[in-house]
């Protein structure tokens, strides 16, 4: 991400110290990630420690400090969803974009992630791709919802 | 400042506005054990092994004895049942992560807490947060902190800081009561600094 990128965010909030994690949410939801060069600068800017930005960026699952995909796949994990099937749909999910939860793939076009509980309980089992949910999804189903992402 | 009169332990005390019960008790001579009390550093409330009982109009609770404020006519107590099985409570549970901690092990002695009772999780930190305060507070450096949460939070040296700072001050390390944070550190210099920590190693 370029310095320009970051400085135009961090710009926004005149360097106050407790806007941290608004600049770490706005760089997150631009870049997908959060890289360190990045984290120094907001450090320097705004004048918090970097021990403390760790903190926050280690400490929420929202931030992520490693490179992702340009499409963020989750599927939902809690209760509703686990009785629904959520399991096997997330093993054919896993099968079909190649990797694990937590990782990317090699051309940067998927990560994925489990999430909990997101309140949708009857659209159970679904998946959440870059924050749209596409609820009853089968095993089956799941090649028909992520065709659709390049 | 006002002056406040409290009873610990059955003990008259004097206090002055502001006060929190646990420095109220040490000008009294009245030990309340600690963990994560500094007298530099802002209380913290995070051991809670300074539980005590205090009575406030015929009410009794247990409360942190670092971070209560005294007040007028409080009524404490510091070795109730109640206090002490919270406290062998605390202590079964910390020693689960620091089973060797000498301090640890002496206050399990005194509250019969028995180390085994957990399943061992041996991950060395008590996460009291004296290092990453004392640095952060006194030292104004910042070069330890806490990363992630939950079950999986620990400390953490940041490499660019503690590159520079750390060699000259290794204040933190005395304060640490389970030594994790030595280990930690000359894991994180031989790991990081590989060139740096045999050139201090050829030093000594």
């Amino acid at each position: 991400m370029e310095n320009k990128k970051i400085d135009r965010i961090i710009n926004k909030y005149q360097g106050k110290p407790n806007s941290l994690i608004q600049v770490l949410l706005e760089i997150q939801s631009e870049n997908h990630w959060l890289p360190k060069e990045a984290l120094d600068r907001v450090s320097k800017k705004l004048n918090v420690p970097l021990s403390q930005i760790m903190q926050i960026a280690t400490f929420h699952n929202t931030f992520s400090l490693i490179p992702k995909g340009r499409h963020e796949v989750h599927v939902c994990t809690g209760s509703s969803c686990h009785v629904r099937g959520s399991t096997r749909l997330l093993d054919a999910v896993q099968e079909l974009i190649g990797i694990r939860p937590g990782e990317t793939d090699s051309d940067s076009k998927f990560s994925l992630d489990t999430s909990n509980c997101l309140g949708c309980c009857n659209l159970g089992p679904e998946i959440i791709v870059d924050g749209k949910h596409h609820g009853k999804v089968t095993p089956a189903k799941a090649e028909d919802v992520l065709k659709n992402y390049e | 400042m006002k002056e406040i009169l409290l009873q610990i332990d059955g003990k008259e005390v004097k206090a002055t506005e502001g006060m929190t019960v646990l420095e109220a008790a040490r000008s009294a001579d009245i030990f309340i054990p600690t963990l994560c009390y500094h007298e530099k550093l802002k209380p913290y409330g995070g051991c809670r092994i300074c539980t005590v009982e205090v009575e406030v109009r015929g009410w009794t609770r247990p409360v942190a004895a670092c971070l209560y404020p005294v007040e007028q006519d409080l009524k404490v107590r510091t070795r109730s049942e109640k206090v002490d099985r919270i406290r062998k409570m605390i202590l079964e549970l910390l020693l689960a992560h620091a089973p060797y901690s000498i301090e640890l092990q002496n206050l399990a002695q005194e509250y019969g807490a028995d180390k085994d009772r957990f399943e061992k999780e041996s991950s060395f930190c008590i996460l009291c947060g004296l290092c990453v305060r004392y640095c952060a507070e006194v030292k104004k450096k910042h070069a330890v902190g806490f990363v992630k949460s939950g079950a999986k939070r620990e400390i953490s040296f940041i490499p660019e800081i503690s590159s520079k700072e750390c060699w000259n001050c290794k204040e933190c390390f005395p304060l640490c009561g389970t030594s994790y944070l030595q280990a930690a550190f000359v894991l994180a210099e031989s790991l990081a600094f590989s060139s740096a920590s045999s050139k201090n190693a050829t030093e000594k």
